[in-house]
């Protein structure tokens, strides 16, 4: 799993879900399932700009933009 | 002014060029919509509602997303003597099943005979339908016809009497027993009045508002307040804002807003997410008012808003509070505008062990900061009274009563829950609190109801959820909420019990609970907890007791982290 991957799943398993042994498979879907609620999103979209340097703007967090771990770290990899 | 139609039509013939609602969207432009405009669409959906054979006195639920189309819809059923009652719609979290079996069971008690929706939304609107129920056309919003000239005289509207039921509220709640509070013409001016007054309330306002019109707080302090009292409106959809909620800043230093509500919640949110470069330039010195609502008021939040946006203009008088409550059409109190809210400093051991309001007998002994939620409308009575049913003496802890000239009309087709709401004349909020110099302070609910971003949810309602979860035995679950400083509202715990003590079955077991509970109700998990035989403490009648089970959790959780 990729180093972006593991950083994700690591704040998303530690701060929004408060499990951090859960396992976040990387292509389960998040935003469709609910598993990150709306309130959440905004501070993944904090977080992948703090750890990143990526912006990810208030239009584009929605399921069509990203639902998965790996397509989240796509688009943070095709924006560095 | 005997009823909504006339109200409108009286501010047509005044103020027919000016802008009534700014609505705005994400990625698009500002749509300002004039009271010409607003009231021609309205007349294009009355007149499609007359097409429809909808007769007045009935009800006409809407489901639609944030738009003009909702606009015209909730005015045109108004125009057309109908009652309309805006609902949420689907969104991608809810499960469409469970949507469904809401909207059917809303449709059983509430029985209108028109729902206006989406195009998207149609087949899923038809699906909860039943034979034989009381639905008698399913309008699709956007194919109403080309808006024509007024003829005001020729709508039902005008005929409707001050004591006829203008709207029907819904609470929120996570069952299809959903509670429709109906409201008379002639309440709902009698709290735009007096609020309105406690406000000083005048054309040269401007609402900014990002809440839900399914809500009390959204439809009247947001919507019909505003529009009615020719004081502009400027609307945001709740789920633009809670992606980027700086959009409040912005619209407020572009249109000089004046006045906004906000659950408690949100000013913790706002302090929290809001980067500067996305409020640079920002002049929040017109907010007169930024009024916490609806959730418990904490100090504490006012404090962290106010240090966030001091440098952009906000004064701290301009923090303020009310408690309001739908059966009271809005507004119950309201604090004093231009100064901030009284804190009143008490003894937490006697709050707690006395349910009486003192201050600490000596410094240093453990308190809390408890913040006014204002004095009472000059229309409405508060009491506070014990288990009794007297009246309780200032500062001594017991149920808030209320009354006053804006009242429900009743909980619609319900009259078993109406009488149950009143004891003595007088209606029984069910929230705790005390009176101290003819200030309010809310502490707390009767019932366990747990309080979340702005939205109420009984822990029962959840609890039956996660029975529906195979591994997990009825009565062997517990919800509660914790108070979560940082975000300024509660967190929303579940505990379950299971056979297993396998942990990665607990954890399989965790994850479907809460994807199950997600998909199922309005609110999001934060803790999920599966845990083996026995954790959970009953009462000796085997009742579940969720505080001594909160402390439980609260125990582990320090001592261990979280799991």
């Amino acid at each position: 799993m990729s180093d972006v991957i593991q950083q994700l799943s690591a704040f998303i398993r530690t701060s929004i879900l408060k499990q951090p042994n859960r396992v976040i498979g990387p292509g389960e879907p998040l935003i469709s399932s609910g598993v990150i609620d709306s309130f959440s999103l905004m501070d993944l979209a904090l977080f992948v700009e703090d750890t990143f340097g990526v912006r990810i703007e208030d239009t584009e967090l929605n399921a069509e933009t990203f639902d998965n771990l790996t397509q989240l770290a796509s688009l943070i990899e095709s924006r560095k | 002014m005997t009823n909504f139609a006339e109200r409108l039509k009286a501010l047509h013939v005044r103020t027919a060029e000016r802008v009534a609602v700014y609505l705005q969207f994400s990625g698009r432009d500002d749509l300002p919509l004039t009271y010409d405009q607003l009231l021609r669409g309205a007349n294009a959906c009355a007149q499609t509602l007359k097409r429809q054979g909808i007769q007045p006195g009935e009800v006409v639920v809407l489901i639609l997303q944030h738009g003009e189309d909702l606009i015209y819809s909730f005015w045109g059923a108004v125009l057309q003597g109908a009652i309309p009652s805006i609902m949420p719609f689907l969104t991608e979290k809810l499960s469409p099943e469970r949507y469904r079996a809401e909207l059917s069971a809303l449709i059983s008690v509430t029985r209108p005979a028109a729902i206006v929706t989406y195009p998207e939304f149609e087949t899923e609107v038809r699906a909860a339908l039943r034979h034989g129920d009381s639905v008698r056309s399913v309008i699709v919003a956007q194919r109403v016809e080309p808006q024509t000239g007024i003829d005001f005289d020729a709508l039902a509207g005008f005929a409707r009497k001050p004591e006829d039921i203008v709207l029907l509220q819904h609470s929120s709640g996570t069952t299809g027993l959903q509670k429709g509070v109906a409201l008379s013409h002639q309440s709902v001016f009698n709290q735009l009045d007096a609020y309105g007054r406690s406000l000083a309330l005048d054309e040269g306002d401007v609402v900014v508002s990002w809440l839900p019109l399914y809500h009390d707080m959204g439809l009247i302090a947001g919507f019909l307040m505003p529009i009615l009292s020719g004081v502009p409106l400027v609307l945001m959809s709740p789920f633009d804002w809670v992606r980027a909620p700086y959009r409040l800043m912005q619209s407020v230093s572009k249109y000089r807003g004046t006045l906004t509500w906000l659950p408690n919640f949100a000013y913790n949110f706002c302090a929290q997410k809001i980067r500067d470069r996305h409020i640079e330039g920002v002049d929040l010195s017109s907010w007169r008012a930024a009024i916490n609502c609806s959730e418990p008021v904490r100090w504490e939040s006012h404090q962290v808003f106010y240090e966030r946006f001091k440098d952009y203009g906000l004064r701290l008088e301009a923090l303020q509070t009310s408690y309001a409550m739908a059966e009271n059409v809005f507004g119950v109190t309201q604090s004093q505008l231009g100064s901030v809210p009284v804190v009143d400093e008490i003894d937490r051991e006697a709050f707690m062990s006395e349910r009486v309001a003192k201050s600490p007998s000596e410094a240093g002994r453990p308190s809390i900061k408890m913040m006014s939620s204002g004095s009472p409308l000059e229309n409405v009575k508060v009491k506070v009274i014990g288990e009794d049913g007297r009246e309780l003496s200032e500062r001594v802890i017991g149920e808030i009563a209320i009354q006053s000239d804006c009242m429900l009309t009743g909980y619609y087709n319900r009259p078993d829950l109406t009488g149950k709401a009143f004891y003595d004349g007088w209606y029984l909020t069910g929230d705790y609190g005390y009176i101290c110099n003819g200030e309010v302070f809310v502490s707390g609910r009767k019932k366990d109801m747990i309080i979340v971003g702005g939205k109420n949810v009984y822990p029962q309602d959840l609890e039956a959820l996660t029975y529906e979860v195979a591994g997990v035995h009825s009565g062997r679950s517990v919800a509660f909420g914790l108070f979560d400083e940082m975000q300024g509202t509660e967190d929303v715990v579940i505990i379950a019990e299971v056979d297993s003590e396998d942990p990665n079955e607990h954890q399989r077991i965790a994850d479907t609970i809460r994807q199950h509970v997600t998909r199922n109700s309005a609110i999001v998990l934060r803790y999920v907890k599966v845990v083996g035989p026995k954790w959970i403490l009953k009462t000796s009648s085997g009742k579940t007791a969720r505080s001594a089970n909160r402390e439980k959790f609260l125990m582990e959780l320090s001592k261990d982290g979280n799991e």
